[in-house]
């Protein structure tokens, strides 16, 4: 077990490299980083000087190096638009993300398997094919389009909820969080569920394949046989068979959710690190950019990573045969 | 417990109506089984051996259900009974065995809960009460350790210790009826035997009947008490297993006894009689073994025969109606 699990760190730590590599490609050879520092004015002996201050001119390889040393300390750069240490304009933005990702991705997770285990149990009933018919709706619509909608519909016409922006904060330990205070709660509705409701779909729709599959197997046709009812049979039997598949696409999923969160971010205005990127993006503000690369794929890897010690927990014929192997 | 049979079924038909007509994977089946008696059910692959256990326990898939003659347990009606009913008969009063104990254990779950589960489900002990049974019940099947082993997962036993924990399963609850589905097909030959004697032994010892389904008949000649012989969805022949393979009436049955060199016979048994079962759509009219019966004759295309006293046995073959002009095979056996 412990050979498995620092086996699947070590791929974790290639892939961040990987990734960071990309990220520090995209710092050192997209757009002129000295352009942006040194003005108008500056004469060719400033750039030279300023070229070997930021080391600009070591080799690659000893470049990455820094790179990633520098990366370790939460040191990305300075951003060339707000003129501040990248590390802190990220940090400041990440909350907003990290909570509205959050609550997306329990929506998402939670209704999907509830609506998935649903459809799977009432397979032919008159709810539960309107609910897959209407899923279809959420698979193909693009995100901003269903953005739009809400909006439409509960901020201009309903005036329910607040249409852009994060509402009032509260701090935790210093972190500010928008969902402990009711406006903010309110601003969280339709970007959450804007950005939830893809993945819930997906989630929904593996879930009810998985479980119609589990419910065609033997164990749960001997189940059956030995008399357990119906609610014993889809819950304590179909259902954890029909989530140890489901967990890695999950996982998957809710990695995704980060990343989908730029156009979430940007329609409702929401000030995380989406929007933080896609302005980035319009100033070509390089540090920005290649630390969200990184940030991303750090976040990607590592929700990999617990997806795949989960499966370890969940499914015992992973683990080492510790009651020993029966011989008759 | 009177005289009455353990399971008693008539005029059994199971119907799937499809978009291309209505099938009968089971037509008018009808046997009984005695408390304590085994009785063989064989037949090729598709003959509706299956089929009949899933009806008999209410466990037909969709859109599949009986539609005509009656399944009696103990006397009482059981074809009729709701769902909920049924299922607590099921494990309780009547006990499976499925074919592939690789795949009968739910994977995740140790086999002691599983045992502990089914306990529960039918008897009203306590989780420690349970527990204790399914240690008894475990060291009943020759699990060696059962104190221990519960606590393993299905992954950790072997092809046939996973039987014996199905097994202990079926029979946990005391049912007065086991349906075994080819119980030893999927295993290592070299376990097949302990395993039917097993199911044997504890079967005599609890006077539990049990429905044997298999198309092995070495464990037929070996196990059983009597047989009964499918033939695309109806019954060719029933009578005691000595009479049915010493002196075989329906020529389907003759046909796959001279197929079956020996009592422990090996593989290939069925291959000897040309032709195949008809498919459940295409099913000829009059008797389903003309186009392979070589004795066939005047009203086996258009007529069906029923069954009928031949000896110890009952046949369902024009060759022993009397009614027909003079039967010479019928002649010739009672000679
Ligand atoms: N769900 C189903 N729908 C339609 N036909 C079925 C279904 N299950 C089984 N059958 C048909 O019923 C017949 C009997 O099957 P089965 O009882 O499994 O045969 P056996 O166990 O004797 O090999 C076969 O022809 C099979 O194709
Ligand atoms: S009824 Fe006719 S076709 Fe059928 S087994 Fe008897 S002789 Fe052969
Ligand atoms: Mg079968």
């Amino acid at each position: 077990m412990l050979a498995f699990i620092i086996r699947r760190i070590g791929q974790a730590l290639l892939v961040l490299l990987a990734v960071g590599f990309v990220s520090f490609a995209m710092f050192k050879f997209m757009g002129d980083p000295l352009e942006n520092l040194l003005g108008q004015e500056a004469t060719l002996a400033d750039r030279a000087e300023l070229e070997e201050r930021l080391g600009l001119n070591d080799p690659i390889p000893v470049q990455y190096m820094q790179y990633l040393a520098r990366a370790m300390d939460g040191n990305f750069g300075v951003s060339y638009r707000v003129g501040l240490p990248v590390g802190e304009v990220i940090l400041s933005r990440l909350p907003a993300t990290l909570e509205l990702a959050a609550l997306s991705g329990f929506l998402a997770i939670f209704f999907g398997i509830i609506f998935g285990i649903y459809t799977a149990i009432r397979r032919d009933g008159f709810i539960a094919q309107t609910i897959m018919t209407t899923s279809l709706i959420g698979v193909s619509l693009p995100t901003f389009l269903i953005g739009v909608f809400l909006i439409w519909a509960f901020a201009v016409n309903l005036g329910w909820l607040p249409s852009f922006g994060r509402g009032q904060t509260a701090s935790v330990f210093g972190v500010e969080l928008a969902i402990l205070t009711w406006s903010g709660f309110k601003s969280m509705i339709l970007p959450a569920v804007t950005l939830g409701l893809y993945q819930m779909t997906l989630i929904m729709r593996l879930v009810r394949s998985e479980m119609l599959e589990v419910l065609r197997s033997d164990y749960i046709r001997f189940a059956r046989a030995r008399g357990l009812g119906d609610r014993a049979i889809h819950f304590g039997h179909a259902l954890k068979n029909t989530l140890v598949p489901v967990i890695t696409i999950t996982g998957l999923q809710l990695g995704s959710i980060i990343a989908f969160a730029i156009i979430t971010e940007t329609v409702f205005q929401w000030p995380g690190v989406g929007l933080l990127f896609i302005n980035a993006v319009n100033f070509v503000d390089i540090p920005v950019m290649s630390a969200y690369l990184l940030l991303v794929g750090a976040i990607f890897v590592t929700i990999n990573l617990i997806v795949d010690l989960l499966y370890f927990v969940i499914d015992p014929r992973l683990q080492a045969d510790r009651a020993g192997g029966g011989g008759h | 417990m009177s005289t009455l049979p353990v399971l008693s079924i008539s005029d059994l038909i199971v119907e799937f109506p499809t978009r291309r007509g209505v099938l009968r994977p089971v037509d008018r089946v009808g046997f009984d089984i005695a408390r304590g008696e085994i009785l063989g059910v064989v037949g090729e692959s598709g003959a509706g051996k299956s089929m009949c256990g899933s009806a008999i326990v209410g466990l037909i898939d969709r859109p599949g259900r009986i539609t005509g003659g009656e399944i009696r347990l103990s006397g009482e009606r059981i074809d009729t009974l709701s769902q909920e009913k049924m299922r607590r008969i099921r494990g309780k009063r009547i006990g499976m065995v499925f074919q592939d104990p690789l795949t009968s254990l739910n994977p995740l779950m140790r086999v002691g809960d599983q045992i502990v589960e089914t306990i529960r489900t039918h008897l009203p002990v306590s989780e420690h009460e349970a527990r204790r049974r399914a240690v008894a019940a475990l060291e009943e099947v020759g699990i060696p350790a059962a104190s221990t082993r519960i606590d393993s997962y299905p992954h950790q036993f072997s092809g046939g210790m996973r039987q014996r924990v199905v097994i202990a399963l079926a029979l946990a609850a005391e049912p007065e009826l086991i349906i075994a589905d080819e119980p030893t097909t999927a295993l290592d030959v070299s376990v097949q035997a302990q395993i039917m004697a097993l199911l044997k032994r504890l079967c005599r010892d609890r006077g539990t009947a049990v429905m044997l389904i298999t198309h092995d008949m070495g464990v037929i000649a070996e196990s059983t008490d009597r047989v009964a012989v499918l033939y695309a969805g109806r019954l060719a022949e029933i009578g005691p297993t000595r009479d049915v393979l010493s002196s075989p009436r329906h020529p389907y049955t003759i046909g796959l006894m001279a197929s079956t060199p020996s009592p422990t016979g090996g593989a290939d048994r069925l291959s000897q009689i040309p032709g195949a079962m008809p498919n459940l759509r295409a099913i000829p009219p009059g008797c389903a073994f003309n186009p392979r019966c070589t004795k066939a004759f005047g009203p086996c295309t258009s007529e069906l025969p029923v069954l009928k006293p031949v000896g110890r046995n009952e046949v369902a073959c024009w060759l022993f109606d009397d009614a027909l002009t003079g039967n010479p095979n019928k002649a010739e056996e009672n000679a």
